[in-house]
C-alpha cells in the first residue's frame, strides 16, 4: 500500500462528492429524517423507537455507502478510467483503501449528525457510550463500501448496480434481528442469519444500546472486521489488470 | 540498429470466443511516430490494449521497451489514451489532471505544461462533463502526457476534432517524438497517415502492410494512401 496513491483516491472521491451537493445533502439528511419519522410514528418513549433507533442509526451508513461505492466503482470500470489506472504505478489495495477512507470520512459526518439529532433532540437513549455507536456506524460504512465495491464487478449497468441494494442489503436487514429476534426465527432462517455480516453489526449495536459490552460484543466486532477484510480481498480479486 | 520500442510476435487474442488477432507480428521503432490504421473493428484497439498490458492474450510475445508488456516496471513509462475519454466527468479539467499526476508522482507544474500542450489552459476550471467531445478527448490525452512517458499509445486521439486542432495535435506528436518519445497513434482516417514515419495497416486482425507512407505509395503505385489501402485489400483477395 502506498500512502500517496491512497490519498490521491481519497481526495478524488471527496472532490467528486463535493461537486455533487445534492448527493451529499441526501446522504446527510435522509438518515435524520428517517429517525424523526420513527420517533413520530411510535412515540418518543415507545419501546420500538428506543430499541430500533440505535441499531438503525448504526446501519444507515452501511446501506448508503454500499450504494454510493458500487455506483462510483461501476463508473470507474465502465468509463475506462480503471483501465487507464491499471497501466499506472499503483497497487490495487491503494484503490480499495482510498475508497474506504473517503467513504469512512463521509460516514463519520453522517453518523455524527444523525447521532446529534437522535440523542440530542429526539430523546433516543442508549445505555452504552454514544461515541461507540458512531464508531460502529463508521465500521459498518466501511463494510458497506467494500461489499459495494466487490458487488460492482457483477453489474454491467447502473440499473443493475442499484438492484443489488435490495438483493444484497434487504435480506440482511430482514434477518439481522431488527424485525424479529433471532431466537424466534425458524431454524433455517436463523442459520442463514448467522452467515450474514449485518447480523453481527446489528448485534454489536444492540449490545451497545443495552450496555452489554461482553465477550459476545467482542465477537460481533471481530466478525465485522473479518468481513471487511474478506470483502477487501474479494474486491481486490475483481480489479483485474488484464481483461478479455 | 537500436531495439524497437514495441515488438509483437505472433500475437493471438480471443475475445468472447471470437479470434480478434489470429497471429499478428509487428514492430514500432524507437523515437518514431507510428500510425496504426485500419477500419473500425480491424483489431486496432485490441492490439493497443495488448501493448499497454491490459488485454488478456491467448498466445505470442509482446515486448515493450525491452520487457514483456504489462510488467510492473513499465507502469509510469507508458502514456495510454483509451478510445473513449477515460476521465472523470464530474471533476474539473485541473482536478482530473491533478489526480492522475498524484498517482504518477508528478509535480503540479506538470499539469500546467500538459494543459498548454493540449491547448486547454482556458478550460482548466471547467467541469469535464460540460465540455464538448473533442475537448474531453484532449483532457484524456493530457492525462496520458503527464510525466513525459517514453512510450505514448494513443487510441484515436483526433476523432471529432476540427482540422486546425488536429493539425496542432499532430505537430505536438512530432515535437514529442523529437524529444525522444515513441508514439503509436491509431486512426481510421487515412489522411492522417501521411503525418507518420511508419504505418501499420490492419484489416480483420491481420497486418496488410508495415512501412513508411512513401514506400507504401511506391509499392502499390497509388497516389494517395486511401487508394494504396484499397489495392492492398484487392491483392489479398
Amino acid at each position: 500500500m502506498n500512502r500517496r496513491n491512497t490519498f490521491a483516491f481519497t481526495r478524488r472521491v471527496l472532490e467528486q462528492l463535493r461537486r455533487d451537493p445534492r448527493t451529499v445533502a441526501l446522504l446527510l439528511a435522509v438518515p435524520c429524517v428517517l429517525e424523526v419519522l420513527l420517533q413520530q410514528l411510535f412515540g418518543r418513549n415507545s419501546a420500538v423507537f428506543q430499541e430500533v433507533g440505535t441499531p438503525l442509526l448504526g446501519l444507515f451508513p452501511f446501506i448508503t455507502m454500499f450504494l454510493v461505492t458500487s455506483i462510483t466503482m461501476l463508473r470507474e470500470r465502465t468509463s475506462g478510467t480503471l483501465e487507464r489506472l491499471m497501466t499506472m504505478p499503483l497497487h490495487k489495495i491503494d484503490i480499495l483503501a482510498g475508497y474506504g477512507i473517503a467513504f469512512a470520512l463521509v460516514a463519520v459526518v453522517q453518523a455524527t449528525l444523525v447521532s446529534v439529532v437522535a440523542f440530542g433532540f429526539l430523546g433516543l437513549e442508549t445505555a452504552g457510550p454514544k461515541w461507540l455507536v458512531v464508531v460502529l456506524a463508521v465500521a459498518n460504512a466501511v463494510l458497506g463500501s467494500t461489499l459495494g465495491l466487490f458487488v460492482s464487478a457483477f453489474a454491467e449497468t447502473e440499473f443493475q448496480a442499484v438492484q443489488f441494494m435490495p438483493a444484497v442489503v434487504l435480506p440482511q436487514i430482514l434477518l439481522c434481528g431488527l424485525f424479529v429476534p433471532r431466537d424466534q426465527m425458524a431454524t433455517w432462517l436463523r442459520v442463514i442469519s448467522y452467515l450474514l455480516p449485518l447480523t453481527y453489526a446489528f448485534d454489536a449495536l444492540a449490545r451497545t444500546a443495552s450496555n452489554q459490552l461482553d465477550g459476545r460484543f467482542a465477537l460481533d466486532v471481530a466478525v465485522v472486521a473479518g468481513c471487511i477484510v474478506l470483502a477487501v480481498v474479494l474486491g481486490a480479486a475483481t480489479l483485474r489488470r488484464q481483461t478479455e | 540498429m537500436t531495439a524497437p520500442a514495441v515488438r509483437v510476435e505472433d500475437l493471438r487474442v480471443v475475445r468472447g470466443g471470437v479470434t480478434v488477432l489470429p497471429g499478428l507480428s509487428c514492430q514500432v521503432a524507437k523515437g518514431s511516430v507510428t500510425g496504426l490504421l485500419g477500419p473500425s473493428g480491424s483489431g486496432k484497439s485490441t492490439l493497443i490494449r495488448a501493448i499497454v498490458g491490459v488485454q488478456r492474450v491467448a498466445g505470442g510475445v509482446v515486448d515493450v521497451l525491452g520487457v514483456p508488456a504489462g510488467s510492473p516496471r513499465l507502469r509510469g513509462s507508458i502514456g495510454y489514451m483509451t478510445q473513449a475519454p477515460s476521465v472523470y466527468g464530474d471533476l474539473t479539467v485541473r482536478e482530473n489532471l491533478s489526480f492522475f499526476a498524484r498517482v504518477l508522482a508528478q509535480p503540479s507544474g506538470e499539469i500546467d505544461r500538459v494543459l498548454a500542450d493540449v491547448s486547454l489552459e482556458a478550460f482548466a476550471g471547467r467541469i469535464v462533463s460540460t465540455l464538448s467531445g473533442g475537448e474531453r478527448a484532449r483532457v484524456s490525452l493530457g492525462a496520458a502526457l503527464l510525466g513525459t512517458p517514453d512510450l505514448l499509445v494513443l487510441d484515436e486521439p483526433t476523432v471529432g476534432l476540427d482540422p486546425v486542432l488536429r493539425s496542432d495535435l499532430w505537430q505536438l506528436f512530432r515535437r514529442l517524438a523529437e524529444r525522444g518519445a515513441t508514439l503509436l497513434v491509431s486512426s481510421h482516417v487515412m489522411d492522417e497517415a501521411d503525418r507518420c514515419d511508419a504505418l501499420l495497416l490492419l484489416r480483420e486482425g491481420r497486418l496488410l502492410a508495415q512501412e513508411a507512407p512513401d514506400q507504401l505509395r511506391a509499392r502499390t503505385g497509388a497516389d494517395n494512401l486511401e487508394e494504396a489501402f484499397l489495392r492492398l485489400v484487392e491483392d489479398e483477395a
